[in-house]
């Protein structure tokens, strides 16, 4: 499927597929790997470690039988995949991962992770879920716990002014996938939303983060400069349509790729790789850096915080910023706090006047014909 | 000017001719069997034999087949061509339409002429035509007799909304020796509180909710989901014709 990306997105595509050899020179470096599940993660911590983080989420239906020998049937296909991957070692990330880093999310990770705990190293953050006065404080003494235990394991002591850097540079990769992101503003947009999609993909699979804010910026400047000369890869009469939701990276032909073949444009992603994580910097040069990392990870609105202001906060904003003529929710198979909160994101869609359609899905390819049929009509519609 | 549209379901395929004017000349039925393919073949011959050319009128297919009617200029949804078609069929703007097709069921809320939102069952089959079709094989009959029959019986349910289990449960009221009637009354309330279920979500006060699909005719069936629902559903006569209807009004405007 990378095969089928516009010429400019190839090297984000082949990122991926080289991201096993990266991963492999890595270690045979003497580096070290943590597998991450989650945007709550944080990164500057792993970074100032020297530790790589690489992303773990399953996204491939081919494990879910070797998760359901523990795991039930009736749970989230991402949460099944990556223990399935884990479980059956197919996975080459899962298998140079030093430790794994899990967080308090929703339930289904929580419990996964205790019986990931007894194959892997695996280290688990406590994430307060709601609005409390003292979730920050919270928050923050466990990001301290993690840096802690990274010192102990690694046997090395991690500096703010480490912390710092690590920051410094993941501002500028936040906002390098932002600029990418923001590109579709324009209308028509400046891309196909798959391919955006990939690249941000694509992009975690760098390992160094210098070279992921280069090759995104060289990205956004090549489309950008596309654009100016006249080149419009989408028609100007697609309706431009948000993304909310689960993880989609799972379920992106048969959403993302059904929605642009139907004559859409996905032009912006509100989901966990999409623009909630970049919207937030951290304060580099804050008295308490901890605090000031802990700060920026506590805004990421998750359906997994109660209430979740801040998600509906952030999808009033976009629908306006990206102009959107619909919005579809992408719900994964029995994600209760995404499913659930799809009430108060159509409540929310209904005041701001934009049609809203939620799907639920899994990883296998039994509903596409179905799926294809129903996110064409909500085109129609439109 | 002649419009063609057609709907070509998982189970049925419809044809239907518009004078171009927006009225209805010839209304036209076939099984789909087993290849979409040939059924579309079929629907170019019986068109031609009945003095149209779909080489020539212009032609949109909407239904689960819609992507494989070669002589079609162009593919619509089921859920627009329903919409625009109940809409001419019944000579309302505003309604909500209940169409229970041969492998989903749909559910569209229509206000002043346009699709304002719509649901559609996932891939299961419960409280579609399909989960009839297999409770009456079980009952050695067909559909329609099964809902006729199902008139007769009372005072008997069964639990299970998915069609594997909801089988078991009609054989295991079978060798208990309930009666056909009995059994076929279970089989209808059942699907008619699925279907209702999922239309309680769309279905407004004030605007009239009609029955589309290969069973509107079931008059039992509708009497059951009217029950259900709490509201008055109305059908008539060509409502099984509603998808094919309003392709040939989309057509009338290519």
């Amino acid at each position: 499927m990378d095969f089928e990306l516009p010429a400019q997105f190839a090297q984000f595509g082949d990122a991926r597929k080289n991201g096993f050899l990266r991963v492999k020179k890595i270690k045979e470096n003497g580096g070290r790997v943590a597998g991450t599940f989650c945007t709550f993660t944080p990164q500057e911590i792993l970074d100032a470690a020297g530790v790589s983080p690489v992303s773990l989420c399953g996204m491939s239906e081919e494990t879910i039988p070797a998760a359901e020998a523990h795991l039930p049937k009736n749970m989230c296909p991402l949460i099944k995949s990556s223990y399935g991957f884990a479980v059956s070692d197919k996975c080459p990330y899962t298998y140079f991962s030093d430790i794994i880093v899990g967080e308090t999310t929703c339930d289904g990770k929580k419990k996964m992770y205790e019986l990931l705990g007894k194959m892997k190293d695996v280290y688990l953050l406590h994430l307060p879920q709601g609005d409390r006065e003292h979730a920050l404080e919270q928050w923050t003494g466990e990001v301290q716990r993690f840096r802690e235990f990274l010192e102990q394991r690694f046997g090395e002591e991690i500096s703010d002014e480490a912390i710092r850097e690590a920051a410094r540079l993941r501002n500028k990769e936040r906002a390098a996938r932002r600029r990418l992101m923001e590109l579709q503003k324009a209308q028509p947009p400046m891309s196909s939303g798959y391919a955006i999609y990939k690249a941000l993909e694509g992009a975690g699979f760098y390992f160094d983060v210098k070279e992921v804010c280069r090759e995104l910026t060289r990205l956004a400047d090549q489309l950008e400069a596309d654009y100016a000369a006249g080149q419009r890869p989408v028609s100007e009469k697609a309706k431009r349509i948000l993304i909310t939701g689960c993880p989609i990276g799972g379920v992106l032909e048969k959403t993302v790729k059904a929605i642009e073949a139907a004559g859409g444009a996905v032009v912006c992603f509100e989901n966990c790789s999409g623009i909630k994580a970049t919207i937030d910097e951290v304060d580099a040069d804050a008295p308490d850096i901890i605090a000031a990392v802990a700060e920026k990870y506590l805004k990421i609105g998750c359906a997994v915080m109660t209430p979740d202001i801040r998600r509906m906060d952030l999808l009033r904003r976009l629908v306006s910023e990206y102009r959107a003529d619909g919005a579809v929710e992408i719900d994964l198979q029995a994600c209760t706090t995404y499913s659930v909160e799809s009430y108060t994101v159509r409540k929310l869609m209904e005041e701001l006047g934009v049609p809203y359609m939620a799907i639920e899905t899994d990883y296998s390819v039994s509903d596409s014909g179905q799926l294809a049929t129903r996110l064409e009509a909500f085109l129609e519609m439109l | 000017m002649r419009a063609i549209g057609i709907d070509i379901g998982s189970s049925c395929a419809k044809t239907a001719v518009t004078d171009g004017q927006g009225n209805v000349l010839w209304l036209d039925q076939m099984p789909t069997g087993w290849s979409s393919v040939e059924a579309a073949e079929e629907i170019r011959k019986r068109l031609a034999a009945a003095g149209f050319d779909p080489g020539h009128d212009p032609c949109v297919a909407t239904g689960y087949g819609r992507v494989v009617v070669p002589f079609a200029q162009k593919a619509v949804t089921e859920i627009s061509c329903h919409a625009k078609g109940a809409q001419k069929l019944f000579g309302l703007a505003d309604l909500d339409i209940i169409d229970i097709g041969g492998q989903d069921t749909k559910v569209i809320s229509v206000r002043g002429g346009s699709v304002r939102d719509f649901l559609m069952n996932d891939k299961c089959s419960a409280g579609t035509g399909r989960f009839l079709e297999v409770m009456a094989n079980t009952l050695r009959t067909d559909s329609a007799s099964l809902i006729a029959m199902a008139a007769e019986g009372s005072n008997t349910s069964i639990s299970s909304m998915c069609t594997v289990f909801a089988e078991s449960e009609v054989i295991s009221l079978i060798g208990k020796g309930e009666s056909r009637e009995n059994i076929a009354f279970a089989v209808v309330t059942s699907i008619a509180k699925k279907i209702a279920s999922q239309a309680s979500r769309l279905c407004a006060d004030g605007v009239q909710t009609v029955l589309t699909g290969g069973l509107c005719e079931a008059d039992q069936l509708r009497k059951a989901l009217s029950l259900e629902l709490g509201r008055d559903i109305i059908s008539c006569e060509n409502a099984r014709y509603a998808g094919a209807i309003g392709a040939a009004l989309f057509a009338e405007k290519l």
